[in-house]
């Protein structure tokens, strides 16, 4: 199914900034209802191909309902409801032709506070790959550990304890390693749900040097509280309050020109 | 009568100690209450306990040798032929002298030496009882009259009555660790009588159980012979059939129950099966003997295989039954302490349920459904009521579950069933059981602790 043609142009998202990078997803007038309480008010998001979307604003604003939608994480939780659009290369991730199990293995996500299974680091990385029979042999499996690792940054400390339990790592290695879980799977849009809350000042700056180099083969969507972190890592961003998208655009604009005064109000820390 | 009067008094001196206390204190400082170290009650607190502590303290250290006091004065008093006997002819003149005193008639013409010993001895715990009456009430009446003068401003009366109360927790923590270890010196001493009897070896090793022994020279067919491992064997046999019907059921029960049902499914699908923990265990032995046993024994017969009528495997069977509720509660709460936050990780990977909970969830909460098995296990081994209603007490060595076998647990029951004499091997080999017994399910619970512990400092 693609609905890409009927997909209308978001009224807020992309009118400064020509759409000359293509939509990886959209979302248009996407609800939440948690049983009664509405917890998403009609957001309306283009997430970018290769570039990282910042979604920022108070706690309770709806930020990680949002990200959960992306890759149906909400379906987990009981009664709650979903509405409107959200599609991925153009199909309706709600719709009958996508499965929410085949969904999470292309849109990945790694949580705020690091869980590592209770496995080796190496079958924690391993775990995506095997379960999806994304790789024939023993070699191949331990390349795409391997890669995973490297390209997560982590490679060098763990190569000599790669049978070791995962739980036994420091958190900021902890987050890593599930960022490399999450890449195992060859994933085309990473979700992070404050990835950094959990971690201490050094091992934030390693996740987000990271972030910036998983940019050229993934779409990331993340979720911070930090706005100095969205300012750094993201090319766009999202300001939510209240259930509702305030503003989305560049990362520049929202920094130094917000359109709005409740995002203006948020970044130079009147309230929130 | 003295002793009742007693402890009302101190019941009643500790009530007035109180409000004396509380009085008092508040009145050291003309009723500004906030210039007291502690609030009033506490002052109330420390008097009554200086009014019942000491007095409490005479009265459980006379009870404990007002008996053996006051019998050695009266065989102090007695002639020298009643009391120079042998150490059992002095017990039962003592019990002879407590029966008299105590109006309980022997059965026999006793010895007048003998009967004034006795009214000896009713006097003697006369006096006794009303100089405690007098000493305690004395004391008490001390206890409060001191502690009432100390009381002012400055008395820390609240740290004192807490140390006191502290020292009273800590006794009550002993009682129950007193217990346990009386418990175990007398299970080995009573064991240690019968190692003395049989040797150790040949009760561990021996491969023929028959208890009876001989009482005359030329009784035939009770040669009194304890090789204890058709016993192991029998218990280990139906313990396994158990765990083979527990294990997987509970397990399985436990997982749909944290991962599959609904909530409303959940709520009144947990309490029945903890239902089933609640059984008598002597309702599970009818059930075993009247119901199970036939029901086997006509599956059997349809398969052309010999069921005998009390089988292990009936027993097992319902003794697995038994222990479902175990192994799915425990299982059910620690499935439930996975974190979510590892099956949200699997999921967002594009794992299923299915994969997730085979994968993540079980392993990640393995330690804890050892553990839960581990108790469980110990569980079956110390059952006795089914089993003995069921599998029988013919002391076969086999590993055909369709034969009667019988159980450690068993064979203590008969054991010590009816009217015993105390210094029979026949007897005294339960002791043995027993010790052997408690020592593989210490082993057990302790090998499961240690599980549990090492699985919380995972994810705390």
């Amino acid at each position: 199914m693609n609905v890409q043609t009927h997909i209308p142009t978001s009224a807020q998202a992309g009118a400064r900034s020509a759409p000359a990078v293509p939509n990886k997803m959209v979302a248009r007038d996407v609800k939440v209802f948690y049983g009664a309480k509405q917890a998403l008010k009609g957001i309306n998001v283009d997430i970018q191909e290769n570039k990282v979307l910042a979604l920022i604003g108070p706690s309770g604003c709806g930020k990680s309902t949002f990200l959960r939608c992306l890759n149906r994480m909400n379906d987990t939780i009981e009664n709650c409801r979903v509405e409107g659009l959200i599609a991925l290369d153009g199909e309706d991730v709600y719709g009958k032709s996508i499965d929410a199990v085949q969904l999470r293995a292309r849109v990945g996500m790694v949580f705020q506070k690091p869980n590592p299974f209770p496995k080796s680091i190496y079958d924690n990385i391993a775990y995506g790959p095997r379960i999806h029979g994304m790789a024939t042999g023993r070699e191949e499996l331990d390349e795409v550990v391997q890669t995973s690792l490297q390209r997560a940054g982590l490679w060098n400390e763990v190569k000599d304890r790669l049978r070791e339990p995962g739980t036994g790592l420091s958190g900021g290695q902890q987050q890593r390693l599930c960022i490399a879980r999450a890449i195992a799977v060859s994933p085309e849009v990473i979700l992070m749900d404050e990835p950094c809350s959990a971690l201490d000042p050094i091992a934030t700056a390693h996740i987000e040097e990271l972030i910036d180099e998983l940019r050229e083969n993934f779409t990331i969507v993340i979720v911070t509280h930090n706005m100095q972190q969205a300012a750094r890592v993201s090319q766009k961003t999202a300001f939510f309050h209240l259930g509702d998208m305030v503003e989305c655009d560049d990362t520049e604009e929202i920094f130094t020109n917000p359109r709005d005064e409740r995002t203006q109000g948020y970044i130079t820390g009147r309230y929130g | 009568m003295q002793i009742t009067v007693l402890v009302l008094i101190l019941a009643l001196l500790t009530v007035i100690g109180f409000q004396m206390g509380r009085t008092r204190a508040a009145a050291s400082v003309g009723g500004r209450v906030v210039e007291l170290h502690s609030v009033p009650s506490y002052h109330g607190f420390y008097v009554a306990l200086w009014a019942g502590l000491p007095a409490l303290f005479l009265f459980v250290l006379w009870t404990a040798s007002e008996g053996w006091l006051i019998m050695q004065m009266v065989l102090a008093s007695l002639p020298a032929r009643l009391t120079s006997g042998d150490p059992q002819a002095l017990n039962l003149l003592k019990a002879d002298i407590l029966n008299i005193a105590h109006g309980i008639s022997t059965g026999r013409e006793s010895d007048p030496d003998v009967v004034a010993a006795a009214q000896h001895y009713g006097t003697l715990r006369d006096i006794g009882d009303w100089s405690l009456l007098a000493v305690g009430s004395c004391l008490a009446v001390v206890g409060l009259a001191y502690g009432h003068r100390r009381i002012g401003p400055d008395l820390r009366a609240r740290n004192r009555v807490e140390r006191v109360v502290s020292v009273a927790l800590i006794v009550c923590s002993l009682v129950a660790i007193l217990t346990t270890v009386g418990i175990v010196l007398s299970l080995l001493f009573e064991a240690l009588r019968f190692f003395a009897v049989v040797s150790p070896l040949e009760f561990l090793f021996g491969t023929h159980w028959s208890p009876q022994m001989a009482m005359r020279a030329d009784q035939v067919g009770s040669s009194g012979s304890f090789g204890a491992i058709p016993l192991f064997a029998g218990t280990l046999l139906i313990t396994v059939i158990a765990m083979v019907v527990a294990v997987p059921i509970g397990l399985m029960s436990a997982i749909y129950m944290s991962e599959y049902a609904n909530p409303a499914v959940r709520t009144w699908l947990k309490p029945i099966l903890e239902i089933l923990a609640g059984i008598p265990t002597v309702v599970y032995g009818f059930f075993a003997a009247l119901t199970m046993a036939p029901f086997v024994r006509v599956i059997g017969q349809d398969l052309g295989l010999d069921v005998s009528s009390e089988s292990a495997l009936s027993a097992g069977i319902v003794m697995g039954v038994m222990i479902i509720p175990f192994v799915s509660s425990l299982s059910d709460d620690v499935i439930n302490a996975v974190p979510q936050s590892l099956r949200d990780g699997s999921y967002g990977l594009g794992a299923t349920k299915s994969e997730t909970i085979r994968q993540v969830v079980v392993p990640a909460a393995l330690p804890g459904i050892v553990a839960a098995i581990m108790l469980a296990v110990s569980r079956a081994i110390g059952e006795t009521m089914i089993v003995t209603m069921a599998a029988g007490l013919t002391a076969n060595l086999t590993a055909n579950p369709l034969e009667a076998v019988t159980t450690v647990t068993t064979q203590i029951a008969t054991l010590l069933v009816g009217d015993q004499e105390f210094d029979s091997p026949k007897t005294l080999s339960a002791f043995g059981l027993g010790l052997v017994l408690f020592l593989v399910t210490l082993s057990l619970n302790m090998v499961a602790l240690r599980v549990v512990q090492k699985y919380r400092e995972k994810y705390d």
